[in-house]
């Protein structure tokens, strides 16, 4: 595998001081990036720049930096998480882009979603989200054995398809609408295909629906944009069952 | 069941929207079924009986003013789910490469939406208002034998081949009509399926090429009447 | 000096745990809610403890620096989480799983704390699938095993490759149903920077909100740190980028003991470095060996064709290859314990074996193994590994070998605790990877999860009533007293500092090169002439940090340089501390290999007679030299022998 250098290119991004500045997009050359880099890398290498120029380096969300943990979070040539499929951003590689290119980078848009600088975004409302239902009501200890329950094999994988979310918010970030339901839809349904999960169905179907709405999301339109954009690949049946177990619960209030 | 909450839900919502459009959907299978009687019978009777039969029989009356609720709810709501959606992303994307993800009939379904609620205005106008309010010289009653009784009704066909013969801006505009149609009910179809819950891995499929049929045959169906008259009159 | 009290009960192994649980003191229900805890970390162990505590009805304040629990390092484990259930009928048992771990961590660690992980593993599995994680099943709806490096049995559960994950939503569910219930207060984006100790007992912490960078103080009856593990001294490891041991180091610090620094482990199954922009190394999951066989060529010319990209590996037939952990290792084979597994390639590519272009890889290969189950099989078991693997090296693993290398996974080493995960200062409590306890001198495989859950969910819930039943009358910690304000001001001092040096190099460059001393002497293999110039070379670059590190931004607004830099004036000293630590122990151990101590052929060597202990190290003061203290480690029921995977 020859590594193959990118010589130049360059990247427009979104500059934003904080919650309340107004943002504005800036372009800076980036030399040397071996294709072979991840894309936060090259970005690594463009705030170390940066901060030896004595500029402000750009602040943007990562941790785990292999596509579990859901934190990195960029629009990257207009698209979530970058011009790859079934990948976060900093699954994202350099052998995507050409030389001299120019790219540019946003930060989620969406109402709910609040820039907090630059290309980080507040993503507290999916924590609101999860806590208004996103679990089975069982507190530490006095549960059955683990085998006590039987669940069948197809069950399981259906639940974990569905767990696979890691909450990175790229399908609201990519909806027309801005909708969480693929985000939503992916805890409801694997909890709906559960036994566990089955018990309080109902109310965790309402609260979580209710309270995504509250946080000023926007409605499903079902363009799909979402399963093509998550890079776990959730698909949108889970939004199908969402919306079955929604209007199951709220025909049988 | 609280109404207020659940019709003010997204879900619930979108709930209505799907089943009204389903059933304008239902209505337009066999509004569409009628009018392809236009350009299977060049005296018009076949179309006049049934055109005649569509506005005297009862049931069709109950209907008349659920379909016009219906189609009121759809687009009432569908104003209301599209402003909303517009404001859940206050800043825009300067670049967004949604091609890559969805179709455009699914982004633009209030589009399409609006254009054919022009397109529906004009028709009504053309032909409902004046079959129902304003009448016209063509529609001068005539005698058609129906199942060996002679039986007099307007003459319908003579008011719709009229318009298409003389019209080629008619034409055009009933054309690109049917064709929005076709691209709205592609996605709206399997859409409202999804919307009522109705929809798994492997129905998605299905339902989706089954949606892609329907929105060829509404298309097909309601531009091949004006192509008809355009080719051969 | 006088015997370090571990507070472990003296009756029989077995009894020990339910023994001490029926002695140590209970807090009633309504004295509970006047009891402020504080957890540090949210990861499997914080969130477990977390959310265990507020259900017990304790006033729980967590704290984590990501911007949701859920991101937690814990996250990315992939492999799975041992328990001893017994579900496979292979002869699994309680004892046989607390053999194999103090096995496995080379006898360095307590009994009495490992047999209690290994009986309380059952209640783990049971509590997750309770809360709905979609463990992997079996066509009859049973939980599926597989197993894992340094067992003959199969008692590790999994939920595809994202154990970790599942585990980590399952204890986030139930912290969020507390929070939601308003009796758990969740800080997310706050870093602590200090704990507070007021007349000898922790009372609180003093945080910093990454938003607004305001430095906050936060009192409570206990303190409880969940922060993980240090292995981010290494600069390049597996752990998340913001993983740290800033927490932990305030706590030595402030004079908790810091127990077995030097031992980190290696995990053997990494994607190789592929230059000097490197940001982090991605693992491959140890459930991998279970299907791929590990190899290198037997002729040096085939290495160093493969190096130069001459040839392929589908190029060397199969009685040109080195199957070397089946050839040295031939009960365990593939399945060797991590260490074992990476000294063994790092042996076979410093003889010049290694196949990429580094000579710092050797192969992993599925072939044989898609052959014999088929490739949907596989790819059932690790199609998300493969994929992984894929995006980052643009090879695809079905039809050519893996490549891979050892890189820095595991900090068995962390605060020391004593049985009930009471750090030597009162009130100070340390669970999961952030204190010492359970794994020794290595860790096995699937292990860190099931310790972060046992002491989150059933081992503090309990302990930590024997110290707050104390503390009822104590009435909520005020935290404007002059302890919380000194504190304060030293925090605020401390970043003012670093903020003000203005020098001309970005904290990478100094993390960067601290990684290349850790690794380069205080890494997979160690000795005494390294480690001594491993030392000079970190108390070097801490002069040049502290007098040319340059952080940018503003001090009052979200600011990652000025974490980082925090972080990595801690990580030099640690890392010093690391070293010194190395030195001391002149044995070979688990993760730790001294050059100096090797048997004949070539293997580890322990010393039993000189280094049964687990080291402690306590702070002295900034320009003082750390003590040593020794707390002597007794097997009584295991024989200590030279471990042999052979
Ligand atoms: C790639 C990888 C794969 C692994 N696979 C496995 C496996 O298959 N099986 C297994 O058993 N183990 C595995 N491990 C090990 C295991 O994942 C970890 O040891 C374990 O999850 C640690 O959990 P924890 O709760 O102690 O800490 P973490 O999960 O690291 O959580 C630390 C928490 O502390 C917070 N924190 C840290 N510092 C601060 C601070 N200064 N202020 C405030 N908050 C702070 C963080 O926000 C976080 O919430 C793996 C590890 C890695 C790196
Ligand atoms: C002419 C007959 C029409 C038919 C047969 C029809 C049919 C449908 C159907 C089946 C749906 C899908 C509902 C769902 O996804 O749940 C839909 C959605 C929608 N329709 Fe119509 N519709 C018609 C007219 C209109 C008109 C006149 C408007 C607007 C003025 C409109 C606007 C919309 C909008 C905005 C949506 C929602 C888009 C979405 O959810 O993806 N439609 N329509
Ligand atoms: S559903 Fe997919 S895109 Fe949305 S938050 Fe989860 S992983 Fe991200
Ligand atoms: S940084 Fe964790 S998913 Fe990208």
């Amino acid at each position: 595998m020859a590594d193959v250098i990118l010589k130049k290119i360059y990247v427009k991004v979104w500059r934003q001081n904080n919650v309340r500045a107004k943002g504005r997009f800036e372009t800076y050359e980036v030399e040397n990036i071996s294709q072979g880099s991840s894309f936060l890398e090259m970005l690594d290498i463009l705030n170390d720049k940066l901060i030896r120029e004595g500029k402000d380096p750009i602040a943007f969300d990562h941790d785990c930096r292999e596509g579990i943990c859901g934190t990195c979070s960029l629009y990257v040539n207009g698209r979530a998480h970058g011009p790859d499929r079934d990948i976060t951003t900093c699954q994202l590689h350099m052998r995507k882009f050409n030389e001299g290119e120019t790219i540019t980078i946003e930060p989620w848009r969406a109402g709910a979603f609040p820039v907090i600088k630059d290309l980080m975004v507040d993503r507290t409302a999916f924590e609101k989200i999860q806590q208004a239902g996103g679990f089975v009501s069982v507190n530490t200890g006095g549960v059955p054995d683990g085998n006590a329950i039987p669940i069948g094999y197809e069950d399981a994988e259906e639940a974990m398809d569905a767990a696979a979310c890691i909450g990175c918010g790229a399908c609201v970030a990519t909806c027309k609408n801005s909708s969480a339901m693929l985000f939503v839809a992916a805890k409801v349904s694997q909890l709906a295909k559960l036994p566990q999960g089955k018990v309080e169905g109902k109310r965790r179907a309402k609260a979580m629906v209710a309270k995504m709405d509250e946080l000023g999301f926007g409605g499903c339109t079902n363009t799909g944009a979402c399963e093509l954009e998550c890079p776990k690949g959730i698909s949108i049946s889970h939004i199908a069952r969402l919306n079955r177990e929604y209007l199951k619960a709220k025909f049988s209030d | 069941m609280s109404k207020g909450s659940f019709l003010n839900a997204s879900v619930g919502r979108k709930f209505l929207m799907s089943i009204t459009g389903l059933f304008l959907i239902m209505f337009l299978l066999v509004h569409m079924s009628i009018n392809l009687l236009l350009i299977f019978d060049d005296s018009g009777d076949l179309f006049n009986i049934a055109a005649h039969f569509m506005a005297t029989n009862p049931f069709i009356k109950i209907i008349e003013p659920v379909l016009a609720l219906g189609f009121a709810i759809h687009i009432l709501w569908s104003i209301i789910i599209t402003i909303q959606n517009m404001r859940a992303r206050p800043v825009k994307y300067l670049k967004s490469n949604q091609a890559v993800n969805s179709t455009w009939a699914s982004r633009n379904m209030f589009i399409l939406g609006a254009m054919l609620f022009v397109y529906i205005g004009i028709h009504l106008y053309n032909f409902w208002w004046k079959m129902k309010f304003a009448g016209d010289p063509l529609l001068e009653h005539i005698t058609v034998m129906q199942a060996g009784v002679p039986v007099e009704m307007e003459n319908a066909y003579a008011l719709v081949a009229t318009l298409f013969k003389e019209s080629v801006i008619y034409d055009i505009v009933y054309i690109i009509g049917g064709v929005l149609l076709g691209l709205h009910v592609s996605h709206g179809f399997w859409s409202a399926f999804q919307t009522i819950g109705f929809n798994n891995h492997i129905w998605r499929k299905r339902l989706f090429v089954l949606a892609q049929v329907i929105g060829a045959i509404f298309a097909i169906g309601f531009s091949v009447i004006p192509l008809y008259f355009l080719i051969k009159f | 000096m006088s015997k370090i009290d571990n507070k472990i009960p003296a009756v029989p192994l077995a009894e020990k745990w339910s023994k001490h649980k029926e002695s140590i003191k209970v807090v009633s229900p309504a004295n509970k809610r006047k009891l402020d805890v504080i957890v540090v970390g949210t990861g499997l162990a914080g969130a477990s403890a977390a959310a265990s505590l507020a259900e017990l009805g304790y006033n729980v304040h967590a704290f984590c620096y990501q911007d949701s629990p859920r991101r937690a390092h814990s996250i990315s484990a992939q492999g799975g989480i041992n328990a001893a259930k017994n579900y496979q009928n292979d002869n699994d048992s309680v004892f046989r799983l607390f053999f194999d771990t103090i096995k496995g961590g080379d006898y360095r660690s307590r009994e009495a704390n490992v047999y209690r992980l290994a009986e309380v593993s059952p209640n783990i599995i049971d509590q997750c699938v309770a809360q709905g994680v979609p463990f992997a099943r079996e066509y009859g709806g049973t939980l599926a095993n597989r197993s894992f490096g340094g067992v003959l049995v199969s008692r590790t559960f999994y939920a595809r490759g994202q154990t970790g994950q599942q585990l980590l939503l399952g204890a986030y569910g139930a912290l969020n149903r507390q929070v939601a219930k308003g009796s758990v207060k969740m800080y997310t984006r706050h870093e602590m920077l200090d704990v507070v100790i007021v007349d000898g007992k922790a009372r609180g912490i003093i945080a910093r909100d990454m938003v607004n960078g305001e430095v906050k103080r936060f009192g409570a009856h206990a303190v409880v740190v969940a922060t993980g593990g240090y292995g981010n001294v290494f600069f390049l490891s597996t752990n998340a980028m913001g993983c740290n041991g800033s927490a932990v180091w305030q706590c030595y610090k402030k004079g908790a003991w810091f127990a077995n620094p030097c031992f980190v482990q290696i995990h053997p199954t990494c994607i190789p470095v592929h230059g000097d922009q490197q940001s982090k190394l991605t693992l491959m999951s140890e459930s991998l060996r279970n299907d791929g066989r590990v190899w290198v060529p037997k002729k040096k010319e085939d290495a160093e064709k493969l190096q130069k990209g001459e040839i392929s590996p589908n190029d060397i037939p199969d009685e040109a290859r080195d199957f070397y952990l089946e050839r040295r290792y031939p009960s365990y084979g593939n399945l060797v314990p991590r260490d074992v597994a990476s000294r063994a390639a790092k042996e076979r590519c410093d003889a010049g074996f290694g196949v990429n272009n580094t000579g710092k890889a050797v192969y992993l290969d599925f072939k044989y193994s898609i052959e014999r189950l088929g490739k949907d099989v596989i790819e059932a078991r690790y199609g998300n590994l493969f994929q992984m693997y894929e995006k980052i090296t643009d090879v695809d693993p079905y039809k050519e070998p893996m490549m891979i290398y050892p890189a820095i996974h595991y900090t068995m080493g962390g605060l020391w605790v004593d049985y009930n995960l009471m750090t030597n200062i009162p009130g100070l409590y340390a669970i999961g990877e952030a204190n010492f306890s359970d794994h020794g001198a290595n860790r096995l495989g699937a292990s860190a999860l099931m310790q972060g859950l046992a002491d989150g969910y059933f081992v503090l819930p309990y302990t930590i009533g024997d110290y707050l039943a104390n503390e009822i009358m104590t009435p909520k910690i005020d935290t404007s007293i002059p302890e919380f304000e000194e504190a304060e001001k030293s925090v605020t001092g401390r970043l003012e500092k670093l903020f003000n040096i203005k020098g001309t190099e970005p904290v990478d460059h100094f993390h960067k090169e601290l990684g290349h001393i850790m690794w380069d002497y205080v890494g997979m293999s160690r000795n005494a002439e390294g480690l001594k110039t491993a030392v000079e070379k970190m108390k070097k670059l801490k002069k040049e940090f502290w007098a040319n590190v340059l952080v940018p931004g503003e001090m009052s607004n979200v600011n990652p340089e000025l974490e980082k830099a925090g972080r990595v004036a801690d990580f030099i000293d640690i890392g010093i501390l690391m070293a010194q630590d190395a030195l001391d122990r002149k044995e070979s151990c688990g993760g730790h290999f001294r050059e100096e101590s090797v048997t004949d052929e070539g293997e580890a060597k322990r010393d039993d007679e000189d280094f049964t202990y687990a080291s402690c190290w306590e702070y002295k003061g900034e320009d003082a030299e750390p003590v040593l203290n020794k707390e002597d480690l007794e097997f009584e029921n295991v024989a200590l022998t030279q471990r042999s995977y052979k």
